[in-house]
C-alpha cells in the first residue's frame, strides 16, 4: 500500500474524481453566482453588465438585513441549544439505563426529511385543529397563539422544529467524542476524590474541547445558510417575518425572476458565512494537542 | 493479486459510469424522430399521476392529430408544475425549448417575449380562431401588440358555499356585503369560523381585495392601477383595502390564516369546519365530479358571485384569468408544423377539455349540448354573461411588483400595516420599474 500511495500518479487519480466533482458542483457555480451578481438578469434574456450596483443595492436593502437578523438569530439560538446537547450526552454516556435506546430516539428525527418534519410541525401548529392548540384549549387557554401567523412569534415557532431536528446529530458527535475518553482518566479523577459533577467539567469537558468547537462552527454555519424547513413551512411569511437569507435569496431569483440580484445575495450570504467561520475559528482555536 | 489490477478496474469502472451518465439524454430523442419526417416536441405539465385526465385528453388530441397528418409525430414530454417551469427557465437559457409548450398569462410570459423566445401567433389566431375564444382571454397573452399565447383554461372566482351549514343556522346566502357581515356574525355566535382563507399563499388574499375593489370603484379602478393610467391611492382602492381589514376585524377568516396554506384552507372548507371559501374555477371537480369527495358534501355546494358593497358593484364582473396557454416557440425548426399543431390543440381542447377533465376552457362551448354537472353549466353560463373578467393582479403585475403586491395583502390582512401605507407600498413599486 504504501509503495502505491507514495506514487504521485496515484495520489492524483484517487483525488482526481472527487476533486472534479467540487470543482464542477461548488467552485465553478460559487464564481459563476458571483459573476452572475454583476449582471442586470431575469433568469432568461439578455444579460447586462452592471458592475457592482448589485452588490450595493443588497448591502442598502433592509429586507435583506432583516433576513440576516433573523438567520444570526438562530445561529445563536443553534449554539446556545447545543448546551443542552451536551449535558443530555453527558447523561448518555455515564452508564444510565436505557441509554441506548433514548439514543436512538434522539436520532430519530433526522432520518426524517425536512420536508416531512415541516409537514408534521405545520400540522402541529395548526391554529384550530393542531395538536398544540387543542391541548392548549382544553386546559383552558382561550385564545392559543397562532403560531405560524403572528409575526413576533412565527421564528421562534420554526426554531423549535430546527433544534429538534438537528439534537440527535450532535448528541451522536457529543457521545461519540465522550466514549473515547480513556475510562483510565475517569478512574484517576475518582480515586483523587472528584464529583461526578467535577469529571463532567474538569475532566471530560476539556478533552472533547476540539469536538465542541466543531460542532459549534457546525451549527453557526448551518443556521446561517439554513432554508429548507423555513421554505416550507412559512416561506419567509407573514409579510417577512421568518425570512432568512438564504429563502430571501430564493425569492428573488426564482419568485421575482432577479437573477442578478438573487445571485448576488447568495454571494453576500457567502461572504458572511466565511467571515463568521473565521471569527468563531479563531475565538476557538485550541493550541495545545490532547494525546491520550 | 495485485493492486494494479484492483486500479484499472476502478478506472474504467469510472470512466465507464461516465459514459453512461453521458449518453442517456441523447439516446432517447435519437429513437422517436426515426419514424416520421417532422417531429413536434410539446411539453406539457399533467403528469399521469397527478393529473390523469388531462394527461388522457392530451394524448387522445396527439393521437388523432397524428392520424390526421401523417408524417408529423409529436414528441412528449411531461413535467410536473414547478418542474416544468423551472426546464423551461433552463432551456430557454440554452436555446431548447420545446416547439410547443405551455406558458402562463402576462407577467410570467414577459421575460420570454423580451429573450425573443415566444412567436408571435397572431395570424394563427386570425386566420383559424378569429371566433373561438372568450372575449378578454388572449389579450392577456398579448404585449406590445402581439399575441403569445393560445389561451386554454379560464377560471373565473366565486364564493362557493355550504348549504347544508347555512340552513343549520337558518342564515341567508350573502348576496350583499352587508348581509355577508351578518352571516359572518352568526356564524362567529355559532361557534364557526366564517371564512376558510389560507393566506401564506397571499394570492388568496389577494382575490378578497380585488374583488372589493372591483365592487367599490368599478371594473378599471385597479387595472389602471396597475398600467399606471391611476393610481393606488384612488379613494375606492384604499377603501377596498379598508374593507378588506373591516372584514378581518370582525372575525370573517379562520384562526391564524396568514400562516394557512391555500390547501389547509381548503381541507376546512372541504370537511365542513367553514362554510365559505372564495376560490377559481379549477376547484369545481372538487365539488362535482371529483369520485374521491363524499357526495354528500358535493351535494350541498352551491356558489355565489362575490357581494355587492352598499349597493355598488356589478355581481357579473369576475376576478379571473387565463390559466395556462400554448407558446411556440421562436427559434423551431419546425414552426409552421408546430402552429398548426398549436391551432389543432386548442379547437380540439375545449370540449374534450371540460367534459372529461372538469377544466373551464378559454374557447367558447355551447353548454347546453354538453352533458355537464349543473353547477359547470351555471358557470359557463355565467361566464357567457360576464361584463368584465379582471385578470389576478398578481399576474398583471411584473413579478417584482406582484411580490412586494403579496406581501402587503399579508401585511394587510394580519393588520400590520394601514390601508394608506398598503396604497403606498405599491405605488413606490410601481413607479421604481
Amino acid at each position: 500500500m504504501n509503495k502505491v500511495m507514495s506514487n504521485k500518479f496515484y495520489i492524483a487519480f484517487y483525488i482526481a474524481p472527487a476533486l472534479l466533482l467540487l470543482l464542477i458542483l461548488v467552485f465553478i457555480p460559487l464564481v459563476l453566482s458571483g459573476y452572475y451578481g454583476l449582471m442586470d438578469w431575469d433568469g432568461i434574456g439578455e444579460k447586462t453588465f452592471i458592475g457592482l450596483e448589485n452588490y450595493i443595492t443588497g448591502i442598502q436593502d433592509k429586507l435583506f438585513w432583516n433576513s440576516a437578523f433573523h438567520s444570526f438569530l438562530l445561529a445563536i439560538f443553534s449554539t446556545l441549544s447545543l448546551i443542552i446537547y451536551l449535558t443530555v450526552s453527558f447523561i448518555l454516556a455515564s452508564k444510565i439505563k436505557g441509554a441506548d435506546l433514548l439514543r436512538k430516539i434522539y436520532l430519530i428525527p433526522m432520518l426524517l426529511s425536512s420536508v416531512a418534519i415541516a409537514q408534521l410541525w405545520v400540522k402541529i401548529y395548526n391554529p384550530s385543529n393542531g395538536i398544540l392548540n387543542v391541548f392548549l384549549m382544553s386546559i383552558g387557554v382561550e385564545n392559543p397563539p397562532l403560531w405560524l401567523a403572528n409575526p413576533s412569534i412565527v421564528l421562534f415557532a420554526i426554531f423549535v422544529p430546527i433544534l429538534w431536528q438537528y439534537a440527535g446529530f450532535y448528541i451522536l458527535i457529543y457521545y461519540a467524542a465522550l466514549k473515547n475518553i480513556p475510562e483510565s482518566l475517569i478512574e484517576a479523577a475518582r480515586i483523587d476524590g472528584a464529583t461526578p459533577f467535577q469529571i463532567a467539567t474538569r475532566i471530560k469537558l476539556p478533552l472533547i474541547k476540539e469536538v465542541v468547537s466543531v460542532t459549534i462552527v457546525l451549527a453557526i454555519v448551518g443556521s446561517l445558510k439554513y432554508f429548507d424547513l423555513i421554505y416550507v413551512m412559512t416561506a419567509g411569511g407573514p409579510n417577512g417575518a421568518s425570512e432568512v437569507m438564504a429563502s430571501y435569496m430564493y425569492k428573488l431569483a426564482f419568485s421575482n425572476y432577479n437573477f442578478g440580484y438573487g445571485s448576488a445575495i447568495g454571494f453576500l450570504l457567502l461572504i458572511i458565512t466565511l467571515i463568521v467561520t473565521f471569527i468563531v475559528r479563531k475565538l476557538t482555536e485550541t493550541k495545545d494537542k490532547l494525546e491520550y | 493479486m495485485g493492486k494494479k489490477k484492483t486500479l484499472t478496474l476502478l478506472s474504467s469502472a469510472f470512466a465507464l459510469s461516465m459514459v453512461l451518465t453521458g449518453c442517456s439524454d441523447s439516446g432517447e430523442t435519437g429513437d422517436a424522430s426515426g419514424a416520421s419526417d417532422t417531429e413536434i416536441k410539446f411539453m406539457h405539465l399533467w403528469p399521469e399521476g397527478s393529473s390523469k385526465k388531462h394527461y388522457d385528453v392530451v394524448n387522445e388530441i396527439i393521437a388523432e392529430y397524428e392520424a390526421e397528418n401523417e408524417g408529423v409525430s409529436v414528441d412528449l414530454e411531461v413535467l410536473s408544475n414547478e418542474q416544468y417551469k423551472d426546464k423551461l427557465r433552463v432551456l430557454s437559457t440554452s436555446g431548447d425549448l420545446p416547439d410547443v409548450g405551455l406558458t402562463w398569462a402576462a407577467g410570467f410570459l414577459e421575460p420570454y417575449v423580451g429573450g425573443n423566445m415566444f412567436a408571435p401567433l397572431d395570424d394563427v389566431i386570425e386566420e383559424d380562431l378569429s371566433d373561438a375564444f372568450v372575449p378578454g382571454t388572449t389579450e392577456a397573452y398579448a404585449l406590445d401588440g402581439a399575441t403569445y399565447g393560445l389561451p386554454l383554461e379560464l377560471n373565473i372566482v366565486s364564493l362557493y358555499y355550504n348549504k347544508a351549514m347555512f340552513e343549520e343556522q337558518g342564515i341567508t346566502p350573502p348576496e350583499t356585503y352587508e348581509e355577508l357581515e351578518t352571516a359572518i356574525a352568526e356564524f362567529n355566535d355559532a361557534g364557526i369560523q366564517p371564512i376558510a382563507l389560507g393566506n401564506r399563499d397571499s394570492w388568496t388574499g389577494s382575490m378578497w381585495y380585488m374583488y372589493l375593489a372591483d365592487r367599490i370603484g368599478g371594473a378599471e379602478v385597479l387595472n389602471k392601477a396597475i398600467d399606471r393610467s391611476g393610481s393606488f391611492e384612488d379613494p375606492a382602492l384604499v377603501e377596498a383595502a379598508a374593507k378588506t381589514q373591516e372584514l378581518v376585524d370582525s372575525g370573517a377568516f379562520v384562526n391564524g390564516f396568514n400562516g394557512l396554506a391555500d390547501e389547509e384552507a381548503k381541507s376546512m372548507f372541504m370537511s365542513g369546519q367553514s362554510p365559505m371559501y372564495l376560490i377559481a374555477t379549477w376547484d369545481l371537480p372538487n365539488f362535482t365530479t371529483n369520485e374521491s369527495v363524499p357526495q354528500e358534501f358535493r351535494d350541498s355546494i352551491g356558489y355565489l358571485n362575490f357581494p355587492t358593497v352598499e349597493g355598488q358593484g356589478d355581481p357579473s364582473s369576475f376576478v379571473g384569468g387565463p390559466g395556462v396557454g400554448l407558446f411556440v416557440a421562436e427559434e423551431s425548426e419546425v414552426k409552421e408544423e408546430a402552429k398548426d399543431f398549436a391551432a389543432y390543440f386548442v379547437k380540439a381542447w375545449g370540449e374534450e377539455a371540460v367534459t372529461k377533465a372538469g377544466v373551464i376552457p378559454a374557447t367558447k362551448v355551447d353548454a347546453e349540448t354538453l352533458d355537464l354537472p349543473e353547477m359547470y353549466v351555471d358557470i359557463l353560463n355565467e361566464l357567457n354573461g360576464a361584463t368584465n373578467i379582471t385578470l389576478f393582479a398578481d399576474v398583471q403585475m411584473s413579478p417584482d411588483v406582484a411580490q412586494v403586491h403579496l406581501d402587503s395583502v399579508q401585511a394587510l390582512f394580519g393588520n400590520e400595516i394601514t390601508p394608506e401605507e398598503f396604497a403606498e407600498n405599491h405605488e413606490e413599486a410601481l413607479s421604481s420599474e
